[in-house]
């Protein structure tokens, strides 16, 4: 039981995944399959950020080394140290604390929120296909449910291949 | 009791547990919701509802740059572009018998059933040491710091180390956008064009009922279909 404790998070993401992939294949009604597979979509992206989540770790940005000591946590003294920083930066000797040994910073994993970075401006792009189908399919058959569309081709002989 | 167990652990810090806990029951409950709403305005509000919430969690699990674009993106332009849609289509989802939705339901069961019997083989929530977290995740930091020399990893990787990846996102945007152009044109009138399939119109007038299929179309079309 601890073990799947300390696993809970996938668990609920495949209990989230499986909600959004029963409203694409339950539904059928056009816009509310696109809604659930945006859900489904939007749980992938949940259970790729929990891959890269590391306990006690801090956003993948590089904590600056200014030579504090161990207070780099406390933000200094405002403005002044940012204007140290970029000069820092502009003249490339910056130094950033790294994670290892002897380090007592850790960064979660930067990687699968790269990837997730694209995967949801991709999601919209493809989301943004599938409402102009939605819309295009309402102007021929003046019905976004599935059921009546297919009653429709088969009335109308849409698909012309009855004859 | 393992509950305290686990959160004496240094790994899990009770505040963040119980605020991880509490953001996903919540979209627990907003993806229940969306399967049981009839109202498309009300299943739009609820998938930007369930972005934002999932925004929120992001924040908590340390990927602030995916949250921004999340909350952007996901709960912000997926919302509005699925409301343009909705005014332009239809604003009700006529409900589906049982029966209909058992397949459906049997099908997520059995992957969401198979997927938790591989949760076994997943590293722990939160382990530093997991293979995910050892290699290139790592390298990306320490070559980042190095070699680009800018404080944010992740804006580093996504324009420099997969610059490439990046590009091609910007094409798919672009073919998405070009897509749309075609589908609906650019004369203002999406969604309100009378399409004539075939020289009929689709309606509720002209629907032939379900007991009788008479046949609409013109005399012309009547002779190119038996020639």
């Amino acid at each position: 039981m601890s073990d799947w404790f300390s696993q809970y998070n996938y668990i609920v993401v495949i209990i989230l995944m499986m909600t959004g992939l029963y409203t694409v294949f339950a539904s059928r009604n056009l816009i509310k399959k696109l809604a659930g597979l945006s859900v489904f979509q939007t749980s992938v992206f949940l259970l790729y950020i929990t891959i890269g989540k590391v306990s006690g770790g801090q956003p993948p940005i590089l904590i600056e080394d200014k030579g504090y000591g161990d207070d780099y946590g406390s933000g200094g003294d405002g403005g002044h140290s940012l204007l140290d920083g970029t000069i820092q930066v502009a003249a490339g000797d910056a130094a950033y604390i790294l994670p290892g040994p002897g380090s007592d910073v850790l960064y979660s994993n930067p990687l699968p929120h790269v990837l997730i970075l694209t995967a949801i401006v991709v999601g919209v792009a493809t989301l943004s296909i599938g409402l102009a189908l939605t819309v295009r399919i309402r102007e021929v058959y003046r019905t976004i449910e599935e059921d009546e569309i297919e009653a429709a081709d088969f009335v109308y002989n849409l698909e012309g291949t009855a004859d | 009791m393992n509950l305290i167990a686990a959160a004496a652990e240094p790994a899990f810090v009770v505040p963040v547990l119980l605020l991880d806990i509490s953001l996903l029951a919540l979209l627990v409950i907003v993806a229940i919701a969306i399967v049981r709403m009839r109202s498309l305005f009300g299943i739009v509000m609820l998938q930007g509802v369930y972005s934002l919430v999932s925004a929120a969690w992001f924040v908590s699990l340390d990927a602030v740059d995916v949250a921004f674009t999340e909350a952007a993106v996901g709960a912000g332009v997926s919302t509005v572009l699925m409301l343009s849609a909705m005014l332009l289509a239809d604003r009700k989802s006529s409900p589906v018998p049982m029966r209909r939705q058992l397949g459906a339901l049997a099908v997520v069961i059995l992957a969401g059933v198979a997927m938790l019997y591989a949760v076994g083989d997943m590293p722990a929530f939160g382990d530093v040491n997991s293979p995910a977290n050892s290699y290139v995740g790592m390298d990306f930091i320490a070559k980042t710091a190095e070699e680009i020399q800018i404080p944010n990893v992740v804006t580093a990787v996504l324009a420099s180390y997969r610059g490439y990846d990046t590009f091609g996102e910007v094409v798919v945007i672009f073919s998405a956008g070009l897509g749309v152009l075609l589908l609906l044109g650019l004369n203002g009138n999406a969604g309100r064009w009378e399409a004539k399939p075939n020289g009929q119109v689709i309606n509720d007038r002209t629907a032939p009922s379900a007991a009788g299929v008479e046949d609409t179309r013109t005399v012309d079309q009547k002779a190119e279909g038996d020639a």
